[in-house]
């Protein structure tokens, strides 16, 4: 069991799937870590996109990874117009609305796709979904292997957009202090707005690069949520290249869980990490102070 | 001074008391089964199935079989010894043996007469038990754990076939199309869910496998979901088995045979038992990882020329013929039966009547129906294999010869 290629082999697959955590993460470092909105609708927007990628591929014969420029800005749009007019307006500035809105609005769109797409598991046939590439003794698929680099680059642009930007600036300065913000002459309203928009545009993207090597159910979105605040805290709350590397911890992890303990029992490798990181690290791999 | 956005925090109180709302709204707690308002004189049949969750999908199935049959039934007179219509009623177990154990109370105290389900095993053992506290009949379509019948609760009938016949059916069925094929393969490694379904079968399989002279290099058991089937793959890959068999839900069952692919890994068959993805949609949808799988499961009559009616008509509404469609269907056909011999609605005339049922099981690939315990022994699974036929990728029944329609293809060409 514990030959060095079977160890190396895992601890690859460990980081190719653990790009795609930091994917659905970054979104949410973004919206959860940056402005602190508990967006229990994370995981219903990411089964959204998911379908949004399959319906563009089965309608309109649109590859997934050609979808992204239409999928990425429609979700920045589709999360711009959420918390605008929804959940910004409802939530009349109390956190606890924000967490019963976005709850009520992941029951909405989850029971909405179980009425349009049916509970059937869809997938996405694609010939390229068998493509393997040989990273020494490791046999990754194309996808995954895209996932990878594609999750260090959006990951990267973000963590630019964040320190190099104007917006960036806004962002954090709306983060650290909302009224001292709109006294600067900062629009809050629109800039949380956007927040929620890039962060769910990211999903966008998560779901452009995962559907060619997952499935989509009304459910998907239970698989990735719970990881993705937990990357999101193993990181650091609003770190971007934190939720990267988490991802990648939280990925390996798995990995290796399921390598020593089976893979029943090494999925408790998770949630240890979210109790150990709270107990020693409340801040996080690359959070600053809280 | 309007109170600033960024003062507002959530006390302690009012984020536990909005959260168990949320929590009970999340969990559909307060939410009630779908009751009808009862007719003057109908026969009331509770369905517990999956029908949000990540089963949904054969949740939807088994309640259209079912009310394929009630509407079969109803237009035929009914349940004419009592002059009653069957009514459905139908309720979301969610996947989770506590809901669907309440499902079941709440729908015995508003009135229903008789109950089926539960796709689940682990379900199904909570949900006849809270049955059997009204002496309700319990009528398994699916579910292949042999406790459900074995408990001696006299409330609980199965047309369907257990997993300990099923798994000694399927090894016998193995060994012949291997020996057939001049005894190439000696090896397996199982691999699981970690439910009572996947885990009862993976026990059973192991024995018998070993009985008959089989080498078990492992039986790897995984979660529900797995996201990942890399490590797995890489694991079979590194034992070399001859047969790989997967016993797991429709999801972890796909997920796993693109992997094997992907993975490269080398064997002889992917010999399934009880798979919840082989079905006419994985066919249809991935051809080039299905074709030659061999699946041992519940399955329709190939020679029945009503089952393949039944077929059509399901096909023609847009949806698959899976094995859920008829199993639910055969179940309340049996319920109906009952009812309909026993002439009344009290649950001890009704559960004798099931007890010595004589159903003809019609589409089913089975022989007379005899129930001992609960079980009916006339209950065969078969073994179905995708194989081209006519141009298309089909499902084809390859033991027992009896209903077969296909020679099986063993080992899968490289």
């Amino acid at each position: 069991m514990l030959e060095p290629v079977i160890l190396l082999t895992a601890l690859i697959n460990g980081l190719m799937f653990g790009a795609i955590y930091a994917l659905v993460a970054l979104g949410l470092t973004l919206i959860y870590g940056v402005l602190h909105i508990i967006n229990f609708a994370h995981g219903a927007l990411l089964m959204l996109a998911m379908y949004a990628v399959f319906l563009l591929f089965t309608q309109f014969q649109l590859d997934p990874y050609l979808a992204l420029p239409v999928v990425v800005p429609g979700f920045f749009v589709l999360g711009y117009v959420l918390y605008r007019f929804l959940i910004g307006k409802l939530a009349r500035g109390k956190d606890q609305n924000i967490l019963l809105i976005t709850l009520g609005l992941s029951v909405v769109l989850e029971n909405g796709a179980l009425f349009f797409f049916k509970a059937d598991i869809q997938t996405l046939n694609l010939e390229y979904a068998y493509d393997m590439i040989e990273i020494g003794p490791a046999l990754v698929t194309l996808p995954k292997a895209i996932s990878f680099g594609a999750s260090i680059v959006i990951g990267l642009a973000l963590w630019a957009l964040m320190a190099k930007t104007d917006l960036g600036k806004a962002i954090r300065a709306v983060a650290k202090e909302r009224v001292g913000a709109r006294l600067m002459g900062i629009d809050v309203d629109h800039i949380f707005a956007v927040s929620y928009g890039i962060g769910i545009a990211c999903l966008g993207a998560a779901a452009c690069l995962l559907m060619p090597s997952f499935y989509v159910t009304p459910t998907i979105g239970h698989v990735f949520v719970i990881i993705a605040f937990t990357t999101v805290v193993l990181g650091g709350m609003g770190s971007f290249v934190g939720a990267l590397i988490g991802g990648f911890l939280i990925g390996i992890t798995e990995s290796f869980g399921g390598l020593f303990l089976g893979e029943s029992l090494g999925q408790i490798g998770i949630p240890l990490i979210f109790v150990l990181i709270l107990l020693f690290r409340p801040t996080g791999l690359f959070g600053g102070k809280a | 001074m309007k109170k600033s956005p960024s003062s507002s925090g959530i006390t302690r109180r009012q984020l536990l008391a909005q959260s168990a709302a949320g929590a009970a709204v999340a969990t559909g707690i307060t939410g009630f089964p779908a009751i009808l308002k009862a007719q003057s004189n109908s026969v009331k049949i509770g369905f517990i199935h999956p029908a949000s969750g990540g089963l949904a999908y054969p949740g939807a199935q088994s309640r259209l079989g079912g009310q394929m049959a009630i509407e079969d039934i109803n237009a035929a007179g009914g349940i004419k010894s009592l002059g009653a219509k069957l009514e459905a009623v139908l309720g979301d177990s969610q996947g989770k043996p506590e809901i669907g154990a309440s499902e079941v109370e709440k729908m015995a105290s508003a009135g229903v007469h008789a109950f089926t389900g539960c796709y689940q095993s682990a379900v199904g053992l909570a949900a006849s038990q809270a049955a059997a506290k009204y002496n309700l009949p319990f009528s398994i379509d699916v579910g292949v754990s042999d406790t459900l019948v074995n408990r001696g609760l006299k409330n609980v009938f199965r047309m369907a076939d257990g997993y300990g016949r099923i798994t000694s059916d399927a090894v016998d069925n193995l060994n012949q199309i291997n020996q057939g094929a001049g005894s190439p393969a000696k090896s397996a490694v199982i691999v699981h869910e970690e439910s009572e379904f996947g885990t009862g079968t993976a026990r059973l399989l192991s024995g018998k496998l070993k009985e008959s002279g089989w080498e078990v290099k492992d039986v790897i058991k995984h979660a529900n979901p797995t996201r990942n089937f890399d490590n797995i793959a890489l694991r079979i890959r590194s034992m070399k088995p001859d047969v790989v068999i997967p016993v797991n839900y429709p999801g972890e069952y796909i997920l796993l045979a693109q992997t094997l692919k992907q993975q490269r890994v080398p064997f002889m068959a992917s010999y399934s038992v009880l798979g919840g993805g082989f079905n006419f949609k994985f066919l249809d949808e991935k051809p080039e990882i299905a074709e030659h799988m061999i699946d041992f499961n519940h399955w329709y009559d190939p020679t029945s020329a009503k089952a393949k009616e039944m077929r059509k008509r399901v096909e023609a509404t847009g949806n698959y013929f899976t094995f859920e469609v008829y199993c639910t269907y055969n179940s309340i056909r049996l319920l109906a039966d009952g009812f309909e011999r026993a002439g009344s609605k009290d649950p001890d005339a009704v559960n004798a009547a099931l007890a010595s049922s004589t159903l003809d099981p019609l589409i089913m690939p089975y022989g007379p129906t005899k129930m001992v315990n609960g079980q009916n022994m006339g209950a065969r699974a078969v073994a179905i294999q995708a194989q081209m036929s006519g141009g298309k990728l089909d499902a084809q029944v390859i033991y027992p010869t009896a209903f077969a329609s296909a020679q099986p293809i063993f080992p899968r060409p490289a």
